[in-house]
C-alpha cells in the first residue's frame, strides 16, 4: 500500500504563508529556506531559529523483548541507557553497509527510533524483517510532529514555556516527556547543528501552537524559521553525516569515522561479523573533511585527486556560511587522508586545490 | 514572482534587455529564488566572444552551482565586475544591480529564439 502522495506536514500552511521556498523532499513538501539560507544559518549560530523536521520517522519499539531487538539491529549498546536518555546509533546490513542512521531513545515502558525520512519505508521493513521475540514495533511517524529550536538562545526561549526548571535540568543527549504550553510532548536536549537546543515532539494537532509560541517566545532574540538548505550547512559544518550522501548501503560505520557508535563488547548484532573483518583488515578509505581554496566549491561526486591519481569521491559539499569558504566531505584512500594533505578537486574540468582539515569544521559550537 | 514587461527571455531563466545592438543579461527573479543565496559567480573577460545557448560562466550558490548560457552571440563589451565582491546584487536585484554582461549582439534574427515576457511567465507557471 504505497501511496506516492507528497505528504504536507502540520506547519504547511506557516511555511507557505512565509513565503518559503517549498520542494518535495523525501515524500514531504519541506522548506528549503524563507528569507536566505546565509542569514538562517547565521541566525542559528548567532541566537536562535526554529525549524519544521516533521518529515523525520518514529518508530516504538515495546515488549518484553524490547532491548534485545534493539541491541540486535543497532551498533551501538543500548543497555546502559538509562530512562530518558539518548543515544545516536547505527542500523547495519549483514555486510557491514548502513542501513539508516537513527537516534534511540530509551523511555519509561518503549524505545523509540528516529530515522530518517528518506528511509521510512526501507527501515520500517529491515525491522519487521528482523523482529524477534516479543517486540512489538510501531510507525508513529503520520501521528508526530517534530519541531527543533536550535542555537545558544534556545534553552532561553524554551524556558518559560515548559514546566519549571525543565530546560535548565535537561542535560545533552537526554530527553523529559512534558507538555509546552499545555501540549504533550517529549523534550529532547538534541540536535544536528552543533549549536544547544531542543527537538520537540509533540502531536501534529498542538504543531501549529507550538510553532508560533516559540516564535513569539523567541522574538527578542529575532528568531527565525529555518528551513532544509541551512539544515545542511549546519550539520555539514560540524561533519555530522548525512544518510544518501556521506553514509549508505555501500559505505560502513567505521570507515564513516562512526566506530564510536560501533560496540564491539556487546552481543552479537547485525554486521558485527563483517564490521569485526573490516576492522581487522584496516581501513581502505575513510571519511574526511576538506577546504577549498577560493571561491569554488566542492559538491557531490566531483572526484578527488592526488597528483594524477583519483583517490576519492566527495560526498557533500557547499559553501560554509560561518567559514566563508568551501567546505567538503568524500571518501579519501588511507595514504592520502591526514590531515594537511593537499588534495585536488576536478570541478568542471579544472583542478582545484584543496586541503584535508581536522573537523569539525566550524569549532565554537554552543552544544553541551 | 516579479517579470519585467519589455524584457526578452530564454528556457535557461535569462533575462535581456536589447538596445540599439547590445543585449545586457541577467538571470530572472525567478532564477534567483530557485538559485538561493549566490556567493560566487564567473563571467568572462570583456573581449571575449560568447555563442548563442552555449555556456558563458557559472554561478555558485549555497546549494548548487549552474551553468549560465548565452542568450545571444557577440562580444562582451562589459562585465559587472561589482559582482566578484558582492554576488548577493543577483539575489536582491535581479533586473538591476544583477546584470551580468553586455554582448554587441552580431546577428538580430537570433531574437526571433528568445521568448516575450508572457511566454517566460507562462513558462514558469506564474
Amino acid at each position: 500500500m504505497e501511496s506516492t502522495a507528497i505528504k504536507k506536514t502540520a506547519l504547511f500552511n506557516i511555511h507557505e504563508n512565509l513565503g518559503a521556498k517549498i520542494v518535495p523532499f523525501a515524500g514531504y513538501f519541506m522548506p528549503v529556506y524563507y528569507t536566505s539560507i546565509i542569514d538562517e544559518h547565521r541566525r542559528v549560530r548567532s541566537t536562535v531559529g526554529l525549524f519544521d523536521v516533521s518529515h523525520m520517522g518514529e518508530f516504538e519499539i515495546k515488549g518484553h523483548d524490547a532491548l534485545a531487538f534493539v541491541q540486535r539491529v543497532t551498533t551501538n549498546d543500548a543497555a546502559d541507557l538509562k530512562v530518558n536518555q539518548v543515544q545516536y546509533s547505527v542500523m547495519c546490513y549483514p555486510d557491514g553497509g548502513i542501513v539508516d542512521d537513527l537516534l534511540v531513545y530509551r523511555l519509561e515502558d518503549h524505545y523509540l527510533f528516529v530515522v530518517n525520512a528518506a528511509n521510512l519505508d526501507k527501515d520500517f521493513s529491515w525491522l519487521q524483517d528482523n523482529l524477534r521475540g516479543a517486540v512489538q514495533l510501531e510507525n508513529k511517524s503520520d501521528a508526530t510532529t517534530l519541531l527543533a529550536l536550535q542555537g545558544p538562545q534556545a534553552e532561553t526561549v524554551l524556558s518559560p514555556l515548559v514546566e519549571v526548571d525543565l530546560c535548565r535540568k535537561l542535560g545533552y543527549y537526554y530527553c523529559q516527556p512534558g507538555s509546552v504550553i499545555g501540549h504533550p510532548a517529549l523534550i529532547s536536549r538534541t540536535g544536528y547543528t552543533g549549536e544547544d537546543g531542543f527537538e520537540i515532539y509533540c502531536a501534529p494537532r498542538a504543531g501549529v501552537a507550538l510553532w508560533e509560541a516559540l516564535m513569539e517566545s523567541g522574538r527578542r532574540y529575532d528568531i527565525q524559521p529555518i528551513g532544509l538548505g541551512a539544515r545542511d550547512t549546519l550539520r555539514l559544518e560540524m561533519k555530522y553525516a548525512l544518510y544518501g550522501n556521506d553514509i549508505d548501503q555501500t559505505t560502513n560505520p567505521l570507515e564513516a569515522g562512526l566506530g564510536w557508535v560501533v560496540k564491539f563488547d556487546k552481543d552479537d548484532f547485525i554486521g558485527k561479523e563483517a564490521l569485526l573483518k573490516v576492522q581487522k583488515e584496516k581501513l581502505k578509505r575513510r571519511l574526511v573533511g576538506f577546504e577549498t581554496d577560493g571561491k569554488i566549491f566542492p559538491r557531490k561526486g566531483m572526484n578527488i585527486h592526488k597528483e594524477e591519481s583519483e583517490i576519492g569521491t566527495v560526498t557533500s559539499g557547499t559553501f560554509s556560511p560561518s567559514l566563508e569558504k568551501g567546505i567538503g566531505l568524500g571518501y579519501v584512500s588511507t595514504p592520502h587522508t591526514k590531515v594537511g594533505t593537499e588534495i585536488g578537486l576536478d570541478i568542471r574540468g579544472k583542478r582545484v586545490g584543496a586541503r584535508v582539515v581536522k573537523t569539525p569544521f566550524y569549532k565554537s559550537g554552543s552544544h553541551k | 514572482m516579479d517579470i519585467q514587461e519589455d524584457f526578452l527571455y530564454t528556457k535557461e531563466h535569462e533575462w535581456i534587455a536589447f538596445e540599439e545592438d547590445i543585449a545586457t543579461v541577467g538571470i530572472t527573479d525567478y532564477a534567483q529564488s530557485e538559485l538561493g543565496d549566490i556567493v560566487f559567480i564567473e563571467l568572462p573577460e570583456v573581449g571575449s566572444e560568447v555563442r548563442q545557448t552555449e555556456p558563458f560562466g557559472t554561478i555558485e550558490a549555497v546549494k548548487a552551482v549552474s551553468d549560465l548560457y548565452a542568450p545571444l552571440s557577440g562580444e562582451v563589451i562589459e562585465v559587472n565586475t561589482s559582482l566578484e565582491d558582492e554576488p548577493e546584487q543577483i539575489n536582491s536585484d535581479p533586473y538591476g544591480n544583477g546584470w551580468m554582461i553586455k554582448i554587441k549582439v552580431r546577428d538580430e534574427s537570433e531574437l526571433e529564439d528568445l521568448l516575450s515576457a508572457g511566454q517566460y511567465k507562462d513558462l514558469i507557471g506564474g
